[in-house]
């Protein structure tokens, strides 16, 4: 660590390093001594504790059609300056600028072993992306946020110039990367979810350790009029598939679904058919398949005319672990090739 | 058709039939093998009546 004041270099984009808008956004990184633009009042934070010795700029044209490459332009111009921290932004809801400023960030990490960190706005592409490898402090969506987001960014450079520990998103102001970190807590995880469960039913505050995801309410389909003359298909998440899995389905993050004919077959069986699914006991479903997809008593409805036509194909995927984004491209996906085939209704089975 | 229907419902399926359980959701291996093709039919014919039912909300047919 520095003795004296702390070395900062920072990195703007063309726009805020004042040469240019959107006429300039494919230059190439370039550097200038001290601080420009946003980076004057950043150094009034940063008081005399830390100085500001260099700023990077680039076009977001540039860095975006370049990433790679203009990553490695951007530390070569840094490492030279020898700083103890880098700091990108904030780039607000620019997304080449989001985008250009974590990778920027990421490289500088990476190679240079050097603290980082940037600010954008929740939405800003470049969040998704890089939120796992730097430290990313949240800003408002516009620029009229730049008062109010330059001392919590100054704080943050501060820490990291000082070497100060940094502690969890809340504490230290920063949006969460997703890392687990163990903690030892005096009260055990029973008594603490007594405790939320009376606060809720006192109707008081609560904090949820586990934040659940929000799942998209679909309207519900028409009935079916005439079962008769209706195409039915089977789908399931529980990983029946032909032995061998030959389309290789995850037992877990499945990133796949498959599509396998059953034309002109009666039965699952043992030999033919296997689960593939790593999150509950296959023995049952490996015994017999039709335990999770219901092929001989959909065949046999067929056969008796309960209903139309069962069709020949039957969907696949694994629901263990699948992300939400996934199950959704996947339903839709899955949804869109029935629709298309006359499919009816379907008999979707869960493990 | 899913054994654990609270799931069903956090996810938001608009018809559901309980199943028997998560690893054999339309079996139940300590029956007899005819017994258990019984079982299965009755459940998809659960299914098929539940396609056959306008429902405005999210419904468990478990009757």
């Amino acid at each position: 660590m520095a003795r004296g004041r702390y070395r900062v270099v920072h990195y703007l984009n063309q726009f805020f390093a004042q040469i240019g808008g959107e006429e300039k956004a494919g230059i190439p990184p370039q550097v200038k001594e001290g601080a420009v633009g946003p980076g004057i009042p950043l150094q009034q934070a940063l008081g005399d504790e830390g100085e500001i010795v260099a700023t990077v700029i680039c076009g977001d044209n540039y860095f975006g059609e370049n990433i790679e490459t203009a990553a490695e332009a951007v530390v070569e111009l840094v490492a030279p300056h020898r700083p103890d921290v880098f700091v990108a932004g904030p780039a607000f809801n620019a997304g080449r600028y989001g985008i250009a400023c974590g990778a920027a960030c990421t490289a500088v990490r990476k190679r240079l072993g050097v603290p980082v960190v940037t600010a954008m706005y929740e939405e800003n592409p470049g969040l998704e992306l890089y939120r796992k490898e730097v430290f990313v402090i949240p800003a408002p969506r516009s620029v009229q946020g730049m008062k109010e987001t330059i001392p919590k960014l100054a704080g943050f450079v501060r820490k990291l110039g000082l070497g100060q520990p940094i502690g969890l998103p809340q504490a230290d102001g920063y949006l969460p990367r997703g890392i687990r970190v163990n903690a030892f807590v005096e009260r055990t995880g029973a008594q603490r979810a007594v405790d939320m469960l009376l606060a809720k039913l006192k109707g008081e505050a609560f904090q949820t350790e586990y934040a659940m995801p929000t799942f998209e309410r679909i309207p519900p389909s028409p009935a079916i009029k005439e079962l008769s003359a209706a195409t039915i298909a089977l789908v399931t998440t529980g990983g029946i598939v032909p032995r061998g899995n030959p389309d290789r389905i995850e037992a877990a993050s499945a990133s796949k679904f498959a599509a396998y004919s059953i034309a002109g077959t009666d039965d699952l069986t043992a030999d033919a058919y296997q689960t593939c699914h790593g999150g509950y006991d296959p023995v049952y479903a490996n015994e017999d398949p039709d335990r999770v997809l219901p092929l001989d008593a959909a065949r046999a409805l067929e056969r008796d005319g309960i209903i139309g036509h069962l069709h020949e194909e039957y969907y696949v995927t694994v629901g263990n672990a699948t992300s939400v984004a996934n199950a959704q491209k996947f339903g839709k996906a899955i949804a869109e090739r029935l629709v298309a085939a006359g499919v009816d209704g379907v008999i979707l089975t869960s493990t | 058709m899913a054994a654990i229907v609270p799931i069903s419902m956090t996810v938001g399926a608009n018809r559901i039939v309980p199943a028997v359980a998560i690893p054999h959701p339309l079996g139940n291996p300590a029956l007899p093998e005819r017994d258990e093709r019984e079982l299965r039919l009755r459940l998809v014919k659960k299914g098929l009546r539940a396609l056959q039912t306008d429902v405005e909300k999210q419904t468990v047919f478990d009757g």
